[in-house]
């Protein structure tokens, strides 16, 4: 099978086009860094408070904000998360309300405010940790085990066994306590004794996140810190390795890459999380083997024919590695659409990133990166030098194929 | 077959065999059961996965550097007084910022060259300098201020290890968090709900037995006022132990406390939950020989002085001296049983050189790590059943080919982790992924360009030879711009960012081997099975 086959494409002539087209996504996403929805940080760079909760039943946000204005948390924020089904509600507070002083206040402010129906005098069992139940079995001894040896394993281990049936097969919210629910982890006897000092509340916690200011701070260093180092890198390589408007013109691309992926943030109001930064380095460096692809090619092609001019051989460059470019971004898509589709809510928004980043990343390496290069050498030529020859260095790789190819 | 090609052969499975153990071991059954649970032996899930608790914290290192300047001024005041020389006042002017900064006042000119001698022999790590009317500035040298720093994040180190130990949670990480300036990283595995650790790992169980100049006072107004105003400046305000938890009436309790101390948690040798004289929970210690001795000095200079017990910056209890004593001492406070029982831990193992702050702290729960895993390898057999068969139907036999290099590529990337012991987190899910996407980018490369060699006319085997190499150094420049940015990643990333960086890294590692030395051994094995001018399958 195959799909492109001696293809013949003037990218060149569709410059103007192309950069009509990265200039109205770019803009538009400057534009809304700017004056709209700016750069939508995530609580990892801005700081506060976040916990999410599992509810057995459809949430209501609305009275869950009321009971937790009325602990005295006013700007809380609380949203439905991820799949309607799958019933999740996210908590937020910003970092006025997350100090290091008591890193953990509001966090514990939201978990009485939660907890505010709660049975008198008993326990929740579905935030409850395995050792409390198991302690409180102990004591209570349902089984009659007395004080033997194998009374601590044994309780423990049922303990264990219960809040993993409600973590893993229940995703950490239990219906109720009784026979039918916990059949398969418990006696009733152990379940009748469960009932006397613990109840089940309709919600469990997932996952909480609290990032002082501090820790904010530094990660935000770090992530442009990073993303600088990771730019300059690719600018070293790339001029060692050919000649330095190479890598100018891969560190524009690349640069232009970035600020679309996060202009589209900014569009859509996503938070940038740690791992969007993540998948926004590995984007750099995908985006530069795509336009690594094609630079490889133009050099081998400026070798074979030196009496062309750059534009034909650029042109002839891209529409000869079309078939690779094409291919690999499309199955590397097919891997992130899986992951986009298929790898919860945890990982949407770093998803989410690669998918943006490898459209954008494949259609610059031939629109954005390959015209800079043509462009760089009318402009040495429009001011009378001569033109670039970009010779390859000699030697500078790692293994150059010994025989010449005659095309 | 020639002699080369089954060389090469024997090394891929070799390495085969080598790295399916690095990610199997071998399980005690080859039921499913038994080989998961091998696996997950090997390749450890990152908190993400697993469920558990991830703190940062910070030492607060000035609190060293007082505990440290602050004896240093009680050895100076009294060597000053032992060579009568005079001085007007010994302060501390910044000890928030500069708590190494101590300021002599009104030293005379002609004892000068005295004073310099006794810091440079007493005071070995600090310098003075002179400045206007008589003052000197003596500071601790740059170099001993920061390796008490220093020792100060070791030594909390080693103390929240001992005290997480003694909780028995398993695996845990506490480590030096270096992105941040004296930041400990704790990662504990399981452990979802981090109120009783961060409590027990935070009480900095600051042992210090003061000597008390005044006090109790109602509040800081009354006892200021009770000195016109203008505290010695060799004491400082605490408070005394809130009891109103256990005693409605009481109020709040301001004592007078001397900033040098005669003892201190380092001169402990051990501590025990015990009984005080009524029958109340308290902390029995008992001192080691150096801080008896220091000790019986003290005390014996101070018989009928008051004597604090202070614990974190809180005065627990204030006796009087009724004679010298060597190396046992009580701590009572109205403490329960359960409170005893962690205080003598957090004390026998060691006290925290400073206060810690909590910078950073999330928490996964087990329901969401299982979920992740879930979702995590859903996502990635989707995502590679894909690329897998793609690749069947674009390049048939030569798609194979790249099959069985993309497999091998899993297996050596997943071996590395297991040898490594490195973390698999939910990104690490998504890098291994991406691997699949990014690493047949190789066999693409190359296939595209053996497809466009036979099409000018080559022969099966020069298309195969001149696609390889060809791509070849496409292929290191790509690898390298890549493992570029995931190493960059890996250096500044931490948790299940690091652990992407990780998988990425090992992926397009192993990928390098698989897409060109593997994939180049197929086509020859197949090329020498196949007739001359017989055709390819690509």
């Amino acid at each position: 099978m195959e799909f492109f086959r001696d293809t013949n494409i003037d990218f060149l002539g569709k410059k103007w086009y192309f950069l009509v087209f990265s200039l109205v996504f770019s803009v538009a996403g400057v534009l809304s860094m700017a004056f709209w929805h700016g750069i939508p940080l995530g609580v990892d760079f801005r700081g506060g408070t976040l916990v999410y909760v599992k509810y057995a039943h459809t949430p209501d946000p609305s009275a869950i904000h009321s009971e937790i204005e009325r602990a005295g948390l006013k700007n809380a924020r609380v949203q439905r998360y991820g799949q309607a089904s799958n019933n999740e509600v996210l908590i937020a507070l910003d970092i006025q309300e997350t100090s290091e002083q008591a890193l953990d206040k509001g966090k514990i402010q939201i978990l009485q405010a939660l907890e505010s129906h709660a049975t008198p005098g008993k326990e929740d069992l579905n935030n409850s940790s395995s050792l409390t139940v198991a302690n409180y079995l102990l004591e209570k001894d349902p089984l009659h085990l007395g004080s033997g040896a194998d009374a601590n394993p044994r309780y423990t281990a049922i303990g264990q066994a219960i809040v993993d049936y409600r973590d893993k097969t229940k995703s950490g919210v239990l219906g109720s306590i009784s026979n039918d629910e916990l059949k398969s982890v418990a006696d009733p006897a152990v379940v009748a004794a469960l009932q006397d000092n613990f109840y089940v509340s309709d919600f469990g916690i997932r996952n909480v996140e609290i990032v002082g200011p501090q820790v904010g701070q530094q990660l935000r260093k770090q992530a442009i810190l990073a993303t600088l180092y990771s730019l300059g890198g690719m600018l070293i390589y790339l001029g060692f390795r050919f000649e330095w408007i190479y890598g100018v013109a891969a560190v524009l691309t690349v640069f232009h890459d970035t600020l679309i992926t996060v202009g589209a943030f900014s569009l859509l109001n996503w938070e940038i999380s740690l791992t969007v930064i993540a998948a926004i380095l590995t984007l750099i460096g995908y985006s530069n083997n795509d336009t690594i692809v094609v630079f490889d090619r133009i050099r081998e092609n400026i070798k074979l024919l030196r009496r062309e001019r750059l534009a034909d051989i650029v042109n002839k460059s891209i529409n000869q590695t079309l078939s690779r470019t094409i291919l690999t971004a499309g199955l590397t898509f097919l891997t992130v659409l899986a992951l986009f589709l298929f790898g919860g809510e945890v990982l949407h928004g770093f998803s989410f990133a690669l998918v943006i980043g490898i459209l954008i990343g494949t259609y610059s390496s031939i629109a954005i990166a390959a015209p800079i290069l043509v462009a760089y050498q009318d402009w040495r030529g429009g001011r009378g030098k001569k033109p670039m020859a970009m010779p390859l260095r000699s030697g500078s790789g790692p293994a150059q194929p010994k025989e010449k190819v005659k095309v | 077959m020639n002699k080369n090609l089954s060389w090469k052969l024997v090394v891929i499975f070799g390495l085969l065999i080598f790295f399916l153990f690095g990610v199997l071991g071998i399980p005690k059954d080859w039921s499913g059961r038994g080989v998961l649970a091998s696996i997950t032996d090997r390749i450890h899930l990152g908190l993400d996965l697993r469920g558990g608790t991830h703190l940062i914290l910070q030492v607060q290192v000035n609190d060293a550097v007082n505990v440290d300047s602050d004896n240093a001024i009680a050895r100076l005041k009294e060597d000053l007084r032992t060579h009568k020389i005079s001085y007007a006042e010994i302060t501390k002017p910044d000890p928030v910022n500069h708590p190494e900064m101590i300021v002599v006042k009104g030293v005379p000119p002609d004892q000068t060259s005295d004073f310099k001698n006794i810091i440079a022999d007493r005071l070995p790590d600090y310098g003075a300098s002179s400045g206007a009317e008589n003052s000197w500035t003596v500071s601790m040298k740059g170099q001993n201020l920061a390796d008490l720093k220093n020792r100060a994040v070791a030594q909390a180190i080693e103390t929240i290890r001992n005290r997480i130990d003694q909780l028995g949670v398993s695996e845990p990480v506490i480590q030096e968090h270096g992105l941040g300036q004296y930041q400990i990283l704790v990662q504990l595995p399981g452990v979802d709900d981090p109120a009783r650790v961060k409590e027990i790992m935070q009480s900095t169980a600051m042992l210090e037995i003061k000597q008390s100049l005044g006090g109790p006072y109602s509040s800081e107004q009354s006892a200021l006022q009770e000195h016109g105003g203008v505290l010695p400046p060799d004491a400082v305000l605490m408070q005394g132990k809130s009891i109103g938890s256990r005693n409605s009436e009481g109020g709040e309790q301001w004592y007078l406390i001397s900033r040098a101390s005669a003892v201190t948690g380092r001169d402990l040798r051990t501590a025990e939950p015990s009984n005080d004289e009524n029958g109340q929970p308290a902390v029995r210690f008992i001192l080691t020989s150096e801080g008896g001795r220091k000790f019986f000095s003290f005390t014996s200079a101070h018989v009928g002085d008051y004597l604090a017990v202070v614990l974190d910056n809180k005065v627990q209890e204030v006796a009087v001296i009724k004679e010298a004593i060597h190396d046992t001492g009580v701590i009572n406070g109205r403490f329960t049983a359960q409170e005893t029982q962690d205080l003598s831990m957090t004390l026998r193992s060691g006290a925290l050189p400073a206060g810690i702050k909590y910078l950073e702290e999330r928490t996964v729960g087990p329901s969401l790590g299982a979920d992740s895993i879930r979702s995590g390898v859903r996502a990635a057999m989707v995502g590679m059943l894909a690329v897998l068969i793609f690749m069947l139907i674009y390049y048939r036999w030569a798609g194979v080919n790249a099959d069985i290099a993309l497999i091998l590529n899993l297996v050596i990337l997943l071996g590395f982790m297991g040898y490594f012991g490195a973390v698999l987190t939910l990104p690490g899910i998504a890098g291994v992924i991406l691997t699949v996407g990014m690493g047949v980018d190789s066999n693409v490369l190359i296939f595209e360009r053996i497809r466009e060699e036979l099409r000018n006319g080559k022969t099966p085997p020069s298309a195969v030879e001149q696609g390889f190499s060809h791509a070849w150094i496409t292929i290191v420049d790509t690898h390298v711009t890549t493992i570029v940015s995931a190493a960059i990643l890996f250096i500044f990333g931490t948790g299940p960012v690091k652990g992407f960086a990780t998988t990425l890294v090992f992926g397009l590692a192993a990928n390098l081997f698989t897409a060109v030395f593997v994939s180049r051994v197929i086509f020859d094995w197949v090329l020498s099975r196949k007739q001359r001018g017989e055709a390819l399958s690509i």
